[in-house]
């Protein structure tokens, strides 16, 4: 932490004079949306908790909520973070972390602006849960390194410029010590990126075919064998990310399915209220437990919340939704729309009932399925034992596949 | 309404650690069963500890009626402690129910004030004569105050029966609604009088039994008339279900604990049970349970201490939803314990009576949710 360092903190005070010294030199009104978010970054109002020079000024993160307070007043565009979450959200932490001074400074500002999009090649065909039994293989070759396998479930691919990589560079060590983390420019050659059709007619992910795709060692990320820990820091801020908005009643999709009920009288049965008033005030549980958390993470006790509310959310979603469909009844039956899609971002309000059903069985699964979420629960907050392992310290080559 | 403050204060984390070391020492489960089982109403001298030498008694009164000046936040603290330790003292029934149902009154009236002061110094012992299972009024969603079952005549004498009251036995005073010529009206009884009888009931729960109630023309005093009963009794009535879901949370999260604690230690096919998924996952998922119900016990503790007019959508929710943390919590605790948590001498069975009794105590969820559908219109189908 900075709290040894002898530089005067930056205040709420300090910041706000900044964003004033930021709007009066840019007028967002006659300003070039990303003239003026270069501008912001360059400022140090990007993310105030980072680096001076990298977006930041060094200051508490609980302080970014002023800032973004006093833009949004401003009517100054925003940096749009669904758009830009994975690079927001795990490649950026992971620069910062463990990136050399050039990585850092040629990579996180268009990533903040939104100029570069970042996807994440981790999983694999057959590393999905068991993420770090990958079979990418990078062969070292002079000042390069030789990348040859096939990823999944990349969201974004066919829209990033970058990639956060990792990949088997060493098959002779355990699973978790032979893997190396890279950054993937995903326009070299040898990068095929395919749609992968999903159970709502929909291709929101890709798969990534990497035929000897040359990555200079400058794009390490860590040091040779130690990707899995810088990994980690990757994985982690992946579940941390939680909306910095507080979110009303009826915010998500109970209110859908809540305004349904209200407007159509027609659709009533009294099953379906015993169940809509059952889910409602679990959606409200759920939403109280996500503002505690962000009032815990305000005041700087970031607790293990995070992961429950992933969790808590998934299953309510799908129960939600599958409410809905049976609500609707007759139109129930119908769909919107089959047409092979590419859409940037998970559309939950915009589509019909059924689109809803279909896309939230998704969420017990990405970003880490349910059943692993309760594992990392089980053993890191309640602090059960973990599973005997067979695969630790065995070489990653002798593994049965 | 989203502005309410989730989290808890220091001064309510030191509130917690003087209780919770005061139970720690005086009421582990060996004294709670012995208690139960010795046909007393209560823990008197733990009573007296935690209520009138610790102040907890007087939390919800203010200091100048001779309470503390506290808030339903502290309260919701010592209530998650006291389901903790499943403690038998009179805490819901006396300093929260009676007492808040006192503050209703016209606390101008000599007699209400000087009645308050002693419950809220813990010297007299007080319990609203409504059966415990009787649901919060919620405004929109339900009438008044319970139908009164007691029979006033002229303003001095009660006659009639009130079944299935918690902190009755035990109690000094007794306050009764009963209807008479004038109207509804809440009144006071002592229950030394001889033509009261409080005849315990053999209850499921073994720390918070009930009893029958029944007056015979039982000199009495009237502490509210037809003008401030109804509200009185119903802010009461409120004010408990609300921060019976913080001792709904306190139990769920004994269980919790100790069920970790219990299978992290017990050894089977040559590991820990707790190591096994099947398990640990049912644990897990207990922990986001807790996390969801703490959030919204908080929430009605912080709008029934604002006087939110979202309290009634508050407490409805955290009844509707911690009551069946509480219970699942404690039925897992019993079969993740195997057979010791079938026994008599494991605790585990005091926290599932608890557990049980507090769902159907001042509303069942059903009912919960039934109030809600009014609150936040979403009206059930007609016909």
């Amino acid at each position: 932490m900075t709290t040894t360092r002898h530089r005067p903190a930056v205040d709420a005070g300090e910041l706000r004079r900044r964003v004033r010294e930021l709007l009066d030199a840019h007028p967002p009104a006659t300003t070039d949306r990303l003239d003026f978010l270069r501008a912001r970054f360059d400022a140090g109002l990007a993310w105030v908790h980072y680096p001076a020079g990298l977006g930041g000024l060094d200051a508490p993160r609980s302080l970014q909520a002023v800032v973004d307070a006093e833009l949004e007043a401003a009517g100054a565009p925003g940096n749009d973070p669904r758009r830009i979450g994975i690079g927001l959200g795990m490649a950026a932490p992971t620069i910062l972390g463990f990136g050399t001074d050039e990585q850092r400074e040629r990579l996180l500002r268009p990533l903040w602006t939104g100029e570069e999009v970042w996807c994440q090649l981790f999983s694999e065909p057959g590393a999905g849960s068991d993420l770090a039994a990958l079979a990418t293989r990078a062969v070292r070759d002079g000042d390069h390194w030789v990348v040859d396998g096939q990823k999944v479930w990349t969201s974004s691919a066919h829209l990033a410029r970058w990639a956060i990589l990792i990949a088997r560079t060493d098959p002779d060590q355990p699973k978790h010590r032979g893997i190396s983390y890279f950054i993937c420019d995903m326009t070299d050659p040898g990068v095929e990126v395919r749609p992968l059709r999903q159970i709502t007619g929909e291709a929101e992910f890709n798969e990534v075919f990497l035929t000897g795709v040359r990555i200079p060692d400058s794009r390490r990320l860590g040091e040779i064998g130690e990707g899995w820990r810088v990994a980690q820091t990757t994985l982690m801020n992946e579940r941390v990310a939680i909306g910095g908005g507080r979110v009303p009643r009826e915010g998500g999709m109970i209110g859908l399915v809540s305004d349904t009920w209200r407007e159509r009288p027609e659709l009533r049965t009294h099953d379906l209220h015993q169940r809509l008033l059952r889910l409602w005030t679990e959606s409200e549980a759920a939403r109280l437990a996500g503002e505690r958390l962000r009032q815990q993470l305000a005041v700087g006790q970031p607790g293990p919340e995070g992961s429950a509310m992933k969790l808590a959310f998934a299953r309510l979603n799908q129960r939600i939704s599958a409410l809905e469909v049976e609500l609707l009844g007759e139109e129930g039956l119908l769909y919107d729309d089959w047409t092979l899609r590419r859409p940037e971002l998970v559309d939950f309000t915009g589509r019909e009932a059924g689109y809803r059903y279909l896309r939230a069985k998704g969420n017990s699964i990405e970003g880490g399925t349910s059943e692993v979420l309760l594992n990392i629960i089980a053993e890191r907050v309640l602090g059960l034992p973990p599973e005997p392992r067979t695969d630790k310290d065995v070489p990653w080559k002798d593994l049965p596949r | 309404m989203s502005t309410a403050d989730l989290l808890y204060s220091e001064a309510e984390d030191d509130l917690r650690a003087a209780v919770r070391s005061l139970l720690t020492d005086r009421c582990p489960p060996a004294t709670v069963m012995s208690e139960a089982e010795s046909g007393r109403a209560y823990d008197v001298a733990l009573w007296r500890a935690l209520g009138a030498e610790m102040g907890t008694a007087g939390l919800l009164v203010p200091d100048k009626l001779g309470g503390q000046g506290a808030t339903a936040r502290e309260a919701a603290v010592v209530m998650e402690e006291l389901g903790r330790a499943v403690a038998s003292v009179p805490y819901l029934t006396s300093a929260v129910l009676a007492a808040v149902a006192l503050l209703g009154c016209d606390t101008g009236q000599e007699a209400v004030a000087r009645l308050l002061g002693a419950v809220a110094e813990g010297r007299t012992v007080g319990a609203l004569a409504v059966p415990l299972s009787t649901v919060a009024v919620v405004p929109g969603g339900g009438s008044g105050a319970p139908a009164a079952t007691v029979r006033a005549d002229g303003d001095s004498t009660l006659s009639g029966q009130v079944s299935g009251v918690a902190g009755a036995a035990g109690a000094d005073v007794l306050l009764v609604p009963a209807t008479g010529a004038d109207g509804y009206g809440l009144y006071a009884v002592e229950t030394a009088e001889t033509s009261v009888t409080v005849e315990p009931l053999t209850s499921l729960d073994l720390t918070r039994p009930l009893a029958a109630v029944t007056v015979t023309g039982a000199p009495a005093r009237r502490l509210a008339g037809p003008d401030r009963a109804e509200a009185a009794i119903g802010r009461a009535l409120l004010t408990g279900a609300g921060l019976l879901a913080s001792e709904q949370l306190g139990v769920a999260e004994w269980c919790l604990t100790e069920t970790v604690r219990h299978t992290k230690e017990r050894h089977q096919f040559g590991r820990p049970i707790g190591s096994f998924q099947a398990l640990k996952h049912r644990m897990a998922a207990l922990w986001l349970e807790l996390v969801s119900a703490r959030a919204t016990a908080r929430y009605a503790a912080d709008a029934l201490a604002t006087d939110s007019p979202d309290a009634p959508v508050a407490v409805a929710v955290a009844q509707a939803h911690c009551a069946e943390v509480a219970v699942h919590a404690a039925e897992e605790c019993v079969q993740l314990h195997g057979g010791i948590g079938m026994t008599w001498e494991h605790p585990a069975h005091l926290y599932l009576k608890r557990a049980k009794s507090d769902e159907i105590a001042l509303g069942a969820p059903g009912r919960h949710r039934q109030a809600l559908a009014a609150l936040v219109d979403l009206p059930a189908p007609t016909g």
